[in-house]
């Protein structure tokens, strides 16, 4: 059901025999069961809550000759892109149009939330100041998100989701493809597992521009409309941030400017299946750099007051 | 006919499993789909009161799991309404059912969830008491539906270990957080005992229900298989069950537990629960807003034989 995420362990199929021992092996009068949550594995249970170092195996010193700084400022780039689009198709859920695109939904909000985890939890090791993942996502200010701001726009229907998961996971795959080749082997990593997931999200917003393209004239209205209000904040990713052009001197990262051949000529692949036509670029009224450099649009401060009111009520806390 | 029906009741009488293409007497088959389509109604309409805790979730490990929870909720409704279509019903007619409020589904998922400790709670009592009531249906005598419940059930079990995880790693937390947790049994203790449905003596279907082995035991004998369950699951985690009269009874073997508000479960089956009316409501959103993407897509495959939407990228 989900293509890559690390939630869950592997499943037995379904055919697994169900005759007694399986009803006795969960029987409640067979024990107590939590008692193995304390003492240690209990082969009752037919899966482990305990999620292995995503990082594990790959070598995480910082190569030589690459600014730290630099490293941990990129790694948030790529980090919040993946976290604040998780947020917006979490927001999907109970919401969708079918039962399969609630799993879809779910699914590539878990991939990218995925992704998201090992970037924020490299920037915090690059930085060297002892911020984990759920720091650098809980306690940090608008100001300080890097992500480009297509990924906050808020929701609108279903043609605007999947028109906005078009342009994000074509720019992110053509992205991803070239990163798999950094000489930073955290980021290769990530790379190399995230063309492979974010191959089937493009493949799934593709499919679906298609149909809603060439299904009905209000499919059709709905869906351009779509790809028409998300298309202004489509100039900034191919917008390079001087932490960008540095890393991508370094051998490290990629300059965004590079990607927008391929874009072009996937969007243009598949809109003409859709029998749609790409909207023309439009320079879009702003201050600083965008999302890169900290600049967002006034929603980010909405989301993040949703994504981190759990965290920042209980700072004590353990969870 | 007599043949059918001694074929049927023979297959039922060896404890073998009735298949789509086998007959079953129409009140067998009524049966069925009405309790699988509630089944599937329950997963779908469950991923609510956790769903609204995805985007809040305090940490990522922990919004990584109830993604994961409720995109599996929304998998077991799939199953469940594909094995219900083995029997002839219609997803669609079955959903127009649940938003129309002419099939129900379990009443726990019409109650609120006000903190995140409801998500550690939902997954050990609820879960815990999905699991007692399911575990024996993957024994029942109708093929498709026992087979979907195997899956569910090793799902249901991870997802039940993981709220208890939850709740451990909370009660090991601060003040507030302990607080929270027991806040959370406290008002989810009694609507889970609930979960069994009505005592024997009120449950007038369950003796055709166990002659047909669609239900293997009783309401009120899953419901003590239940507290005896959880009892030391509350000692174990450190918190108080909210019922003064529950203690050990070593005559019957058995925990004696106080008296059962059953007018409560009447009023949330009837609608009147705290959240039944935004529950529906969000499910009949849902629904109605993606008409126009059915549509799309249905158009859209009647357009090509091979529609172009299949791999785009091929």
């Amino acid at each position: 059901m989900s293509s890559g995420n690390n939630v869950h362990e592997p499943k037995p199929s379904s055919d697994d025999t169900p005759e007694t021992p399986y009803e006795e092996v969960y029987a409640p009068s067979s024990g107590n069961a939590y008692e193995a949550l304390n003492e240690g594995e209990d082969p009752r249970w037919a899966y482990g809550t305990g999620f292995a170092d995503p990082l594990a195996g790959v070598d995480t010193r910082v190569p030589e000759g690459v600014d730290r700084t630099d490293l941990a400022a990129y790694c948030l780039m790529l980090g919040d892109d993946a976290l604040i689009m998780s947020h917006r198709l979490q927001e999907w859920c109970t919401r969708a149009p079918e039962l399969e695109e609630e799993v879809a939904l779910a699914n590539i909000a878990l991939d990218l939330l995925g992704q998201a985890r090992l970037l924020l939890a490299r920037a915090g090791a690059a930085e060297g100041a002892g911020r984990d993942e759920d720091a650098l996502a809980f306690l940090r200010e608008a100001g300080e998100f890097r992500n480009v701001r297509l990924v906050e726009a808020e929701n609108g229907d279903f043609g605007h989701a999947m028109a906005r998961l078009l342009v994000f996971t074509t720019w992110r795959l053509a992205l991803l493809d070239r990163l798999a080749g950094s000489r930073d082997p955290v980021l290769a990593a990530v790379a190399v597992k995230g063309v492979k997931e974010v191959a089937y999200h493009r493949d799934y917003a593709a499919g679906w521009v298609v149909r809603l393209g060439d299904g009905t004239p209000y499919s059709r209205e709905r869906v351009a409309e779509g790809l028409e209000s998300v298309w202004p904040l489509v100039a900034e990713l191919f917008r390079p941030h001087v932490v960008e052009l540095r890393l991508a001197e370094a051998g490290v990262g990629v300059d965004p400017a590079a990607l927008r051949e391929e874009f072009d000529a996937v969007l243009d692949h598949v809109l003409s299946a859709a029998t749609l036509t790409r909207p023309g670029d439009t320079v879009t009224p702003e201050g600083g750099q965008g999302g890169r450099a900290g600049t967002h649009t006034d929603v980010m401060t909405g989301l993040l007051a949703e994504m981190q009111s759990v965290a920042r009520a209980h700072p004590e806390a353990t969870w | 006919m007599p043949d059918l029906e001694d074929h049927f009741d023979r297959t039922i009488e060896r404890d073998q499993r009735v298949e789509p293409r086998d007959w079953m007497p129409d009140g067998y088959r009524a049966t069925m789909v009405r309790q699988i389509a509630q089944h599937a109604h329950s997963e779908i309409i469950g991923m609510q009161p956790e769903g609204e805790w995805i985007t809040r979730a305090p940490s990522l490990r922990r919004k990584a799991i109830l993604l994961a929870k409720v995109q599996d909720e929304a998998g077991h409704g799939l199953y469940l309404y594909s094995a219900a279509e083995t029997l002839g019903a219609d997803r669609a007619e079955l959903t127009a059912m649940l938003i129309e409020g002419r099939q129900k589904y379990s009443s726990i998922f019409n109650y609120p969830t006000l903190t995140y400790a409801d998500v550690g709670v939902i997954g050990w009592l609820v879960d815990g008491a999905a699991i007692c009531n399911q575990v024996p249906l993957c024994r029942s005598s109708y093929g498709p539906y026992a087979r979907a419940m195997i899956r569910i059930c090793k799902e249901e079990s991870f997802h039940q270990r993981q709220g208890y995880e939850l709740l451990m790693t909370m009660m090991k937390g601060t003040e507030v957080q302990r607080a929270m947790v027991q806040d959370a049994v406290d008002r989810w203790w009694w609507p889970s005992l609930m979960m069994f449905g009505p005592p024997d003596d009120a449950s007038p279907n369950t003796a055709r229900s166990m002659a047909w082995k669609i239900k293997r035991h009783t309401n009120d004998e899953l419901r003590q298989r239940f507290v005896d369950m959880s009892v030391p699951q509350a000692e174990s985690l450190g918190v108080t069950l909210p019922d003064p009269e529950l203690r050990w009874n070593a005559e019957r073997g058995h925990h004696d537990f106080g008296p059962i508000d059953w007018s409560e479960l009447q009023r949330v089956i009837s609608g009147d629960g705290p959240c039944n009316a935004q529950r529906v409501a969000v499910r009949r959103a849902a629904h109605e807003n993606g008409t126009w993407v059915r549509e799309a897509a249905v158009a859209h495959a009647r357009k090509a034989a091979v529609p172009r939407s299949a791999g785009v990228f091929a």
